[in-house]
């Protein structure tokens, strides 16, 4: 029985056990006694106390019965399969899941004539669609049915268990239904650690990343010093075929941070001015109508993926910046497609609705009072703005922009296609230069193992990339907080 | 019927007598006000006498307050609100095209409800006025306008020590006094208040009644205000609003003792609004 339909029974019986409750909590009101809660919280703590042993027995169960299918199938396996062709035990117990996956498809007839070899069962395969990797092996055909019939004595138990626990729950729910029981009480409890809960899973993802990043990174330590990469100013990782030895290569992260903030430092002198100005404009000046059509419109942008602003970058923009520079010149462009400027303008552009939303939001908080009191001394509107809202507004819009300037250091597609791949060390905005994100993406998409310095790289450049954005957004965080206490 | 007519002939006679002699510093013509399709104010006239404070009157909602922002064009600011009507300032009308409304703002000056100080230091919050209108020529100009200013606000005496000090740190009562001084320093004509007090402590409140008081000797003064011992102890004359009419004006102690109207019998004396 699939775990799906389970669940659905799970639920149905609950939901019988609400309806249930409920009338007869309603039954057993004869105007004698106040009921304490309302009927539903009677039916809604039936179905709780039915439903959350089963659900959670569902989850600890199919975690737990993946891992033991897991060491079933390793167990199965011959010792020595790792001296075969196939290159590791991991990559054979895979094999034999995809198999047993994939033979689920057959019909019982010819899963009771299994053909031996894999060149005979791959047709069979092929023709409900499914298509499996040449490697597999004759010996993992038994295997694999033998895990299926594992899996479905398994999925009979769980099956069998979570009806019973949500039953029995249930049962014990209504019994306990009396006119004076606390329900409401209880109901408005588990909706509290529901909440809970939700919110720590975030948290604890967030944990998780972090962790899973960090031992990649340890690992990566342990082959090169901190002082290389953090104060390297060379970048050359030197992709060689696993094996081959020779040199380690060098991982400094100085040209790499340089391009980073060089180029989100384009990017911001390009949104900010635009994005303020125009966040100055809806606040103050337009008209309610005008802000309607607007604002979304500016807010479209935000829209737009950033691989297509890439692309604008790498055809349009970046070519026409050469041609122009080349004309200047005189023949030889001094800018070249591929740089800095292109990709700066172009992340720019990608931010000003980030700026501006989130400026307009912080202008418009600004009481009213405070335009007022100016206005009525005389001043005049863009004086107002000048002198008091901006000034009001400026530890908000100061977190605007560190918020902003986080997004530019995370921003990866734009800078692929809009400055390259070269890690330079230049200050030469018209040359071209990289980013942490791009060599992130860079390091993890070769064909390379996992425990060379190459590719564990990537992940001691993706904590340091978070470690920098997650210090500015705490600075931002804070400004914006303190800002607001200012008015209350 | 002719006792009657014979009564409000006496009061108008007595009304015409009470009368100072001070000029006409401002005056209200037929002036309505829409915000919207609701139309907050029906043709009210009223003047406003120099060296005279003039105190609007009259239950919530009643467009005491819409017709104070109409004399220095706060209005202005709100989108949906038109204003019909004429109303002029030395005889010069206020709505003009040819009027530009800085300039008028500079004269006709206002102080909130709440007090308003801007998030700058209090020496700042002073000298934001005279530095929009460039009314210092240096730094000590400035300097003798901000510390006169505070003066004429009687909060110079506590504030002289901590110019330099945010004027949002400040009491609410000592708030509400610099921004007095704040719109004195623009050296205006008339001074709006729309009721100055509410927010403030009794004590507070009659610091800032003593000040209003004071300054009648260089400034006209209109005021709103909920209180009507704050009106009788302050103005000179006072006008009752009600549902967006004026229900009538005179001076202050005929107004509080003997209305011609029974609505502002009713409402002075607490029956009503």
């Amino acid at each position: 029985m699939s775990f799906l339909l389970v669940f659905a029974i799970v639920l149905a019986i609950g939901l019988i056990a609400f309806a249930v409750g409920r009338q007869r909590a309603r039954a057993q009101d004869d105007g004698t006694v106040k009921p304490h809660s309302r009927a539903h919280y009677h039916g809604w703590l039936a179905f709780l106390t039915g439903v959350i042993p089963a659900v959670l027995f569902l989850a600890a169960w199919d975690i737990g019965a993946s891992a033991y299918l897991n060491s079933h199938i390793h167990a199965a396996l011959p010792a020595d399969v790792a001296d075969g062709t196939v290159a590791h035990e991991d990559l054979a117990a895979g094999l034999v899941k995809s198999l047993a996956s994939g033979m689920r498809r057959l019909d019982s007839q010819t899963l009771a004539a299994l053909p031996q070899t894999f060149a005979e069962l791959q047709p069979m395969l092929a023709a409900k669609g499914v298509a499996l990797a040449p490697d597999t092996q004759d010996y993992m055909i038994p295997i694999a049915a033998d895990a299926n019939r594992v899996s479905d004595r398994l999925d009979m138990i769980v099956a069998v268990v979570s009806i019973g626990l949500v039953l029995i729950g249930s049962v014990y729910g209504l019994s306990r239904i009396t006119p004076r029981g606390r329900a409401r009480n209880h109901v408005e409890k588990v909706m509290l650690w529901s909440l809970l809960g939700a919110s720590t899973l975030a948290i604890l993802t967030t944990i998780g990343i972090v962790l899973s990043m960090l031992f990649q990174t340890i690992a990566f330590f342990e082959k090169i010093p901190l002082t290389n990469f953090f104060f390297g100013t060379v970048w050359d990782p030197r992709f060689a075929a696993a094996g081959s030895g020779g040199a380690e290569g060098q991982f400094g992260l100085i040209p790499l941070l340089a391009g980073t903030l060089y180029i989100a430092f384009v990017a911001l002198l390009v949104a900010v001015p635009i994005g303020l100005m125009s966040a100055v404009y809806m606040s103050e000046y337009a008209a309610p109508k005008v802000r309607a059509v607007v604002k979304p419109a500016l807010e479209l942008l935000a829209g737009i993926p950033t691989i297509v602003y890439g692309i604008f970058a790498l055809v349009t923009l970046g070519p026409f910046l050469r041609d122009i520079s080349a004309a200047l010149a005189g023949g030889t462009p001094f800018i070249q497609a591929q740089s800095i400027l292109t990709a700066g303008l172009v992340m720019g552009v990608m931010l000003i609705p980030v700026v501006s939303s989130l400026s307009d939001d912080i202008i418009t908080a600004v009481p009213r009072a405070m335009r007022d009191g100016s206005l009525g001394l005389g001043a005049t509107r863009s004086e107002t703005i000048k002198r008091v809202i901006l000034p009001a507004a400026l530890p908000g819009i100061v977190g605007a922009i560190l918020l902003t300037a986080s997004r530019a250091i995370g921003e990866t597609m734009i800078v692929v296609l809009a400055a390259g791949v070269a890690a330079n060390l230049t200050l030469n905005p018209f040359e071209a230069m990289t980013t942490i994100t791009v060599k992130i993406v860079n390091q993890l998409t070769g064909d390379l193992e996992f425990n060379t310095p190459q590719t564990l790289v990537a992940f001691a450049l993706g904590i340091t990339l978070f470690a920098l954005t997650l210090v500015m957004n705490i600075v931002a965080l804070y400004i914006v907080r303190k800002y607001r206490e200012q008015y209350e | 019927m002719n006792i009657m007519t014979e009564k409000s002939l006496e009061d108008a006679v007595n009304a015409e007598m009470n009368r100072p002699n001070e000029p006409i510093k401002m005056r209200g013509d037929q002036v309505t006000v829409h915000y919207g399709d609701k139309q907050a104010l029906f043709g009210v006239n009223l003047d406003v006498r120099q060296n005279q404070v003039t105190a609007l009157i009259g239950p919530s909602g009643c467009g005491k307050s819409t017709f104070l922002r109409c004399l220095n064009r706060m209005n202005d600011t709100i989108d949906s609100a038109r204003v019909g009507g004429k109303i002029t300032l030395d005889s010069e009308d206020i709505y003009d095209p040819k009027i530009d409304v800085v300039e008028l703002r500079a004269r006709v000056g206002m102080v909130f409800q709440k007090p308003n100080p801007f998030p700058k230091s209090i020496y700042e919050n002073v000298a934001y006025g005279p530095r929009i209108h460039g009314l210092a020529k240096n730094k000590a100009e400035l300097d003798e306008i901000v510390e006169k200013s505070l003066q004429k606000a009687a909060l110079w005496n506590e504030a002289k020590d901590r110019l330099n000090e945010p004027g949002t740190g400040l009491s609410g009562g000592q708030q509400q006094r610099l921004c007095i001084a704040r719109a004195i320093a623009v050296a205006p004509e008339v001074i709006l208040m729309d009721e100055p007090c509410s927010a403030l402590d009794p004590i507070a409140t009659a610091k800032v009644e003593e000040l209003i008081d004071e300054l009648r000797e260089n400034y006209t003064i209109v005021i709103v205000t909920h209180s009507m011992q704050q009106a009788a102890r302050v103005s000179q004359r006072t006008a009752m609003f009600h549902l967006g009419y004026l229900v009538e004006e005179g001076p202050t102690d005929k107004m509080f003792t003997n209305p011609d109207d029974k609505r502002t019998q009713d409402y002075i004396t607490g029956r009503f609004g």
